[in-house]
Order: C-alpha cells, then structure tokens, then sequence
C-alpha cells in the first residue's frame, strides 16, 4: 500500500491531547481539533457534545485537500491556513507538517491574533510528536515486527462476518 | 491509509466508492445509511448540486462493531462521477484504504464505465497506488434495467483482472451489502498482513 497507516499508541496520545488542551486554554477557544489529511478525527479539546466531529473532520479535510488543489493549479505549494468568519463562531485550520489538520473554534472570547499566535507554538509541538510517530513507524517497519497486542493478529474470517450481522 | 489508534482502541479505514455520472454511487451510501442502526452511523453529508448531483463528496461514516476489542469504523464517501470533476475525484482517492467500482450496467453506458474505469487507474497511479494491489471490488449496478449488458460481456471489459465482483440494484438495496462486505473483508485482511 502507498504512504503508511497512521499507528498511534496512548503514550503519542497523552502528548497530543496535552497539547491540545493547553491551546485550548491558551487561546480561549471553544473547540480544539486535530485530524489527519485524509479526514479522521485524532484527537479533540474543549467542549465537542454538540458538535458532530466525525462530519467536522471529514469536511475540514475536504477543505484543506480542495484548497491544496487550488494551491497547485496557482504554482503555490498549499496554502496553509484557511480562516472562516461567522456571525458568532469563527474557524482557524492550519496544516501542521504536510500531514495533519489543526482546526480552532473560537467566539468573542477569543481574537484571531491570540489564535494564531497559540496556533503556531502548538504547531511547532505537533509536528515534533507526529515526527516521532514517523520514525517510529519507520523503524518497525525495518525490524518487520508487528505489535505484540495486535487486534488483528489473530482476526478471522468469522470476526469479519459478525462486523455485519 | 488506515488509522489505528490504541489509546481510544479503534481502527479507521476509508472506503471510495468510484464510477461513472450517475451509475448510483450516491444511492448506495443512501441505502447504507437507511439500513444501518442509529447507534452505528453518523450524519450522511452530500456536497451535492440543486439538482443533486454530487458536486465534491458524500460521506457515511460507520461504526461496524468490535474486533478483538477495537472499534472498527468505515469511512464511505463517493467521488463526483461527471467527467470534468476530475481534480476532485483525485483529492477523495488521496489515503484510500480501498475501492468500490460501481459500474453502469447499461449497454449505452459501457463507454463511459470504461473511461472511468481508466480515470480510476490513472489517479490511483499518480498516488503510488495499483487497482491490482489495493482491496478492490467491481459491483454491476441496475441490473433490473431491461437493457443491461451480460455479466460475462461486463466482466470481460471492465474486470480482466477476475476481481471480486457483484450484481447490484443500489435503489432496493441488492448486491449493496454485499460489495462493502467484501471490500470492508479485503481491508481488514490487509491491516493484518501488515500489523
């Protein structure tokens, strides 16, 4: 398969999440995302019960990889922020390292410069954790070993056939 | 690409409906999302023209149940079929985990499941991607139109590789099932070999 499958194990989890939660204060967000290019959602801040994230997360990616493609047809690399203004929410999306999607939700309460400001400090951050996700995935693959608590290691066929019972 | 994530213990994977304007893509996921329980899906999201054509994506996301402890999700969306949504098809196909051709059985539709079929190969190659290599079924829509072409004609053209592949009536729901079944399996087999 081209590209690699994104694996991530609680500890990678905890740093994103801490980051997430600090940006989320930081900037006095609403809501705080992190999805990856290809539209799933990785990890979230704040206070999501009312919002539909898996949809959000689908549709931010459209958004970046439409907005890349618009990018490439004008000779840029991509564009790496996106900003939408409403009546009362606003939306900050930023590419984090050509791989993931981070997206603020913020109201009144909050400024697009205190946004931006928190966005690129948290970003820095990111993209070390995601780098590190890298290299791990990189280095298992060398060693060819698979994860000792696999969930697939001893799937079968009839698993698969009682997912559509 | 699929995502496995250990903490929250789930497996995401991204299924790509494919095929020519109007061979029922769409009405697939539609028969999917009717048919599934509550508690299973999300929202169906169609980007979709006034007249309902799709305009970039539709998007059903399923949560099928547990393996071995891990939640696992199916993401469906579709691709605009019309020939000149080209650069949107590309964008959707980007981390695919795998494909479902849904092919036209109409005889006067033949040309344009064979175009497409050629557009899906030209931009899974530009992604490092090969239909032979990726978890890929064919499924042969309406077939409860009076002018449909014989499987065996359908499989010669658009199949050569003797994939796995299904008759379908997406508006009743036939055949529906069954072709995310046997991709959703190829996928799952596939995490294995790898994980």
């Amino acid at each position: 398969m081209a590209g690699s499958d994104l694996v991530m194990h609680d500890n990678e989890f905890q740093k994103i999440d801490e980051e997430l939660q600090r940006l989320h204060q930081q900037a006095n967000a609403s809501v705080v995302f992190l999805v990856d290019k290809n539209g799933q959602l990785i990890a979230s801040a704040g206070d999501t019960h009312n919002i539909d994230t898996t949809s959000l997360a689908s549709l931010t990616a459209g958004n970046i990889a439409a907005t890349g493609g618009i990018a490439r047809l004008l000779g840029e690399k991509e564009f790496t922020i996106l900003f939408h203004e409403g009546e009362k929410d606003n939306i900050h999306i930023s590419l984090i390292g050509q791989r993931v999607i981070l997206v603020v939700i913020f109201d009144q309460r909050s400024s697009l410069g205190l946004v931006r400001l928190r966005v690129k400090k948290t970003a820095e951050a990111l993209a070390k954790i995601f780098d590190e996700i890298a290299s791990k995935a990189e280095k298992e693959k060398v060693e060819g070993g698979k994860t000792a608590e696999s969930p697939f290691a001893e799937i079968s066929d009839e698993d698969i056939d009682n997912l559509f019972k | 690409m699929s995502f496995i994530n250990y903490s929250s213990r789930e497996i995401n994977c991204k299924i790509v409906y494919y095929g020519p304007g109007l061979c029922g893509k769409t009405t697939n996921l539609q028969f999917i999302y009717r048919k599934t329980n509550p508690e299973q899906k999300g929202k169906l999201i169609s980007l979709a023209t006034e007249t309902e054509r799709t305009l970039f994506f539709d998007f059903l996301p399923l949560a099928l149940g547990d393996i071995r402890g891990f939640k696992v999700r199916f993401h469906l969306y579709t691709v605009p079929g019309q020939v000149f949504y080209a650069a949107s098809r590309k964008l959707i196909l980007k981390g695919v985990d795998g494909v479902i051709f849904v092919a036209d059985s109409q005889i006067e539709r033949m040309e344009a499941n064979i175009e497409s079929l050629e557009d899906l190969r030209i931009n899974l190659a530009e992604q490092g991607y090969a239909v032979e290599k990726l978890p890929y079924a064919v499924q042969y829509n309406k077939r409860d139109l009076p002018n449909v072409a014989p499987v065996e004609e359908m499989n010669k053209l658009l199949n050569v590789n003797g994939v796995q592949w299904f008759e379908g009536v997406a508006t009743t729901g036939i055949g529906v099932f069954e072709t995310l079944k046997g991709v959703a399996k190829q996928v799952l087999l596939e995490l294995k070999k790898h994980y």
